[in-house]
């Protein structure tokens, strides 16, 4: 464990200098930044910004090429992403990355892997204990399958649901490892209206259990109406940071915006 | 006595080296089109091989007796693209792993059917004795090996490089979907790259009978030691086929003239598993673009 | 275990404990018996396959070398140290598990072909090894004088009793692999195989599962492998060399590697073939297994098994609600 200095006592996560090259390009530049506890932190920016590198990066899928990211006092770079996972960080990806022919509801019992422990031998010759713990998942795994509302598909293959619906499963699946800390990578694309004002109501209750969500959307009405706090990536730098009202009068963010076209 | 030994052992490395790197090319050619690895690839050196006895036989001359053979060995490879591999293309890695032992599989049985189990021999492509250097006798087979392995490398360099198919072949291992784009039929060159990668495994597979005969059970070892130094000089390099292939046959040929000649196979793939697990980019490829490519 | 599998399980018991009863009294098919004893030994080996290749998704073309420590463990052990069979199972066992960790750690990182290649070249280095070691294995020519083995001081001989050893064995290692199926264990290696990156976002370390199911094929086959040494009392290289490695891959996918009854199916099946059927094709024989092998892959990927539903009352493949060896 990395002797970095104690975080003031309401920060989740801290980026430091993260800084990612591939080859000759730079993906992102030098990110420092730090995301409050309890709060939905919105990450924008136009396509190629940056957005899903930053995610990467601190989830382990990516190192980091400089700098790291610190989360409640414990380093993240350079540890794997399951030690991560381990660690209260949980997340949901761009494009749906489902167990798409175990049911929906292994999908979320899958999701409890790290509050489990039986392994090989014990499951193989049925450990006094093993059969609990089997139970305590499938229940806990009900328990958040309910809570999103996919319950009735419970035993439908993930892959057979609409892509509502399979984006609703992962955030599941990612609460069933209960996260202090939920990524979420744009998981209103695809959706349609209602679905993404039901989200977004979702999002909102699961930051009032006291989780930290760092949400990356391009969904602009959501991510205004929702985040308290917005961080805005630009060609891979920051390009602006603060409240929502803050970001949607910034002119360098609507110069960025526009520019795109 | 010392240094004769090192000559020999040298010249017939050598020789060996460039087999395997033809066989390696071959796994080249098919894997920069197409990302599969042909584990059939060995058997294309064993048919090129028996299919040139056969044609010897026949009273053919050696030059017409090659290119009869890298003929209908091409052919072998254009069915097995059109009839086999077509109609697996949306199939999983796996599937594709299992339809070329399949096929190496069929190729090795139809071997054995049409030939026995019998070694055969071919009359080396020149008369006249050993050439004796320094002490050392060298088969003039050896130079044949040597000067053919050569000139069907610049052949494949000024195909890749200067032709329009060439270059369009090149194009689909960069990128099938922007070669698509631009008008390349990517199933045709698919189609090219199988029977190419065959011609040469049967080129290698005549030169390399007059010296170390064939059988029809070669094709599994020729094609693991072709890979190893595919995987060595870096999966698709060409230039690094040539060179990993002439360390693999250095490598064999002091192993057995030196320690044993029972463990002589199993260099290569000792050193085929070290290239795979500790530097999977090969000794002349770049890790970052490694990461690119599907293994 | 899901209620559909103990009822195939309990049949497939049933089934498989009559088999000698009927077969026995007719005197052109009770060699079947001896038959059935080689098949329940590579039905063993293909249950672990079917978990690293079906489940987890990993490829090994080197089950036969695993298959091979096992026996020659055996072999050396009781030939050469006197040692009593039941206890150089275990240590051939751990060895083949041991080797297989050691290789795995590596050779895992990699997918797809080279994660082939990889497993292709450890089974031919072993190969040669018991080829060259001749000291040891007895090199080409075979190990033999080796011991049969004894339940309570008496040998076992008749090949009866060895059919329900044998089968005895298997159906242990398909009661533990469905155990582990059912379990966290399965659904992560399940998921290794379908989105590895997600799998492990979700906090399964799969290159540690990866090499665990690969040491657990590796010690089935181990296990299988001593049996055999055992049935036989001589081996040779012959037995353990890539083609033994390719037709373990064929038994799995003939019978449908997603799943373990596939895996059983198979090795029966392409054990019938191979001692009963293929005979008429003599040295053709392996264009035949080519043949198979390459319309399996093109036109039934998921084996024979995935056929069966079709063809038995659908009430009993359909009422279950779990889907866990469907997939």
């Amino acid at each position: 464990m990395n002797t970095s200095p104690p975080p003031p006592s309401s920060t989740c996560l801290t980026m430091e200098e993260i800084h990612m090259q591939f080859g000759g390009v730079t993906a992102l530049r030098n990110i420092s930044y730090a995301i409050p506890r309890g709060i939905i932190q919105g990450v924008i920016g136009p396509n190629g910004a940056g957005k899903s590198t930053l995610f990467n990066c601190i989830t382990g899928v990516l190192h980091p090429t400089m700098g790291r990211a610190v989360y409640e006092g414990v380093v993240l770079t350079g540890k794997p992403p399951h030690k991560i996972a381990r660690l209260g960080l949980s997340r949901t990806f761009q494009h749906v990355a489902l167990f798409s022919s175990m049911t929906v509801l292994e999908n979320v019992m899958l999701g409890r892997h790290p509050k489990s422990k039986a392994g090989f031998w014990a499951t193989g010759l049925r450990f006094p204990g093993m059969p609990g713990e089997e139970k305590d998942i499938r229940e806990r795994a009900l328990h958040f399958l309910n809570f999103v509302g996919l319950e009735r598909e419970a035993n439908h293959p993930a892959g057979s649901l609409p892509l509502g619906k399979q984006k609703i499963l992962e955030v599941a699946r990612a609460l069933a490892t209960e996260p202090k800390l939920l990524l979420l990578d744009e998981p209103a694309g695809g959706l349609n209206m209602r679905e993404t004002e039901n989200l977004g109501e979702l999002i909102q209750e699961i930051c009032g259990q006291g989780v930290t969500v760092m949400l990356v959307e391009h969904d602009m009405n959501l991510i205004m109406e929702i985040s308290q706090r917005i961080l805005v990536l630009h060609y891979g730098e920051t390009l602006a940071t603060g409240t929502p009202r803050e970001i949607k009068d910034n002119p360098q963010v609507i110069e960025a915006y526009l520019g795109e076209g | 006595m010392l240094a004769t030994d090192l000559l020999q052992y040298t010249v017939s490395g050598l020789t060996l080296g460039v087999i395997f790197a033809l066989v390696a090319i071959g796994f080249n050619i098919i894997y920069n089109v197409t990302e599969i690895i042909n584990f059939a690839q060995g058997e294309f050196v064993v048919v090129g091989g028996l299919l040139a006895v056969f044609f010897v036989g026949l009273g053919f001359p050696i030059p017409m007796a090659f290119g009869a053979s890298v003929l209908v060995t091409a052919a072998l490879g254009f069915g097995m693209e059109r009839f086999v591999i077509r109609r697996a293309r949306n199939a999983s890695i796996l599937s594709l792993i299992i339809i070329t032992i399949a096929m190496s599989m069929i190729f090795k049985g139809s071997a054995m059917s049409l030939w026995g189990k019998d070694p055969y021999v071919l009359p080396p492509f020149s008369e006249g004795g050993p050439i004796m250097v320094a002490g050392a006798a060298i088969q003039p087979q050896a130079l044949w090996v040597l000067a053919v392995s050569a000139l069907v490398v610049i052949a494949l360099s000024i195909f890749f490089h200067r032709s329009v198919y060439g270059k369009a072949m090149l194009a689909c291992a960069d990128n099938a979907n922007a070669a698509r784009m631009v008008g390349i039929p990517v199933r045709q060159m698919v189609l090219l790259s199988f029977v190419l990668s065959a011609s040469v495994g049967a080129a290698a597979g005549v030169i390399i009978t007059p010296i170390s005969l064939m059988q029809y059970d070669r094709g599994a070892m020729l094609g693991l030691k072709g890979f190893a130094a595919a995987a060595l000089g870096g999966l698709g390099n060409f230039y690094g086929a040539l060179a990993a292939g002439a360390i693999l046959g250095l490598a064999e040929s002091f192993t057995a003239g030196y320690i044993s000649s029972g463990y002589k196979d199993a260099v290569s793939l000792v050193l085929l598993l070290f290239a795979l697990f500790f530097k999977p980019e090969g000794l002349f490829g770049s890790s970052e673009a490694a990461k690119l490519k599907k293994f | 275990m899901s209620k559909k599998d103990w009822w195939i399980f309990l049949v497939t018991a049933f089934l498989i404990g009559v088999f000698p009863l009927v077969v026995q009294p007719f005197r052109s098919v009770s060699h079947y018996v001896d038959v059935m004893v080689f098949a329940g030994i590579f039905a063993l080996v293909c249950i672990g396959l079917s978990m690293l290749m079906g489940y987890a998704g990993q490829i090994s073309i080197a089950q036969a070398a695993f298959f091979g420590i096992g026996a020659y463990s055996s072999g050396i052990l009781t030939v050469h140290f006197h040692m009593n069979p039941w206890a150089a199972m275990p240590v051939g066992a751990a060895l083949a598990g041991f080797v297989a960790w050691l290789l795995g750690i590596p050779a895992l990182r990699l997918k797809g072909h080279y994660l082939a290649m990889a497993t292709l070249g450890f089974g031919v280095i072993v190969n040669i090894i018991m080829n060259e070691e001749v000291k040891w294995t007895g090199g080409p020519s075979g190990l033999v004088g080796i011991p049969g083995l004894s339940i309570g001081g008496r040998e076992i001989f008749h090949e009866l009793a060895w059919y329900y050893l044998v089968w005895g064995f298997v159906f242990m290692g398909l009661l533990f692999c469905f155990h582990v199926l059912h379990s966290r264990v399965g659904r992560a290696l399940r998921a290794i195989h379908e989105e590895e990156a997600a799998a492990e976002a979700m906090g399964v370390p799969t290159a540690r599962y990866k090499v665990q199911v690969f040491v657990l094929s590796a010690i089935f086959a181990s296990i299988a492998g001593s049996l055999y040494t055992h049935y036989m009392a001589f081996i040779n290289p012959s037995s353990f060399n890539l083609e033994w490695s390719i037709q373990f891959l064929l038994m799995v996918m003939v019978g449908g590697m997603q799943s373990l009854w596939g895996a059983v199916l198979g090795a029966v099946l392409m054990t019938f073939m191979r001692n009963e059927w293929l005979h008429v094709f003599a040295d053709q024989e392996i264009i035949v297994y080519g043949a198979l092998l390459l319309i399996v892959a093109l036109f039934v990927p998921k084996g024979l098994v995935s056929l069966l539903p079709r063809l038995l009352p659908s009430r009993i493949f359909k009422s279950s609600g779990t889907r866990e060896d469907e997939s």
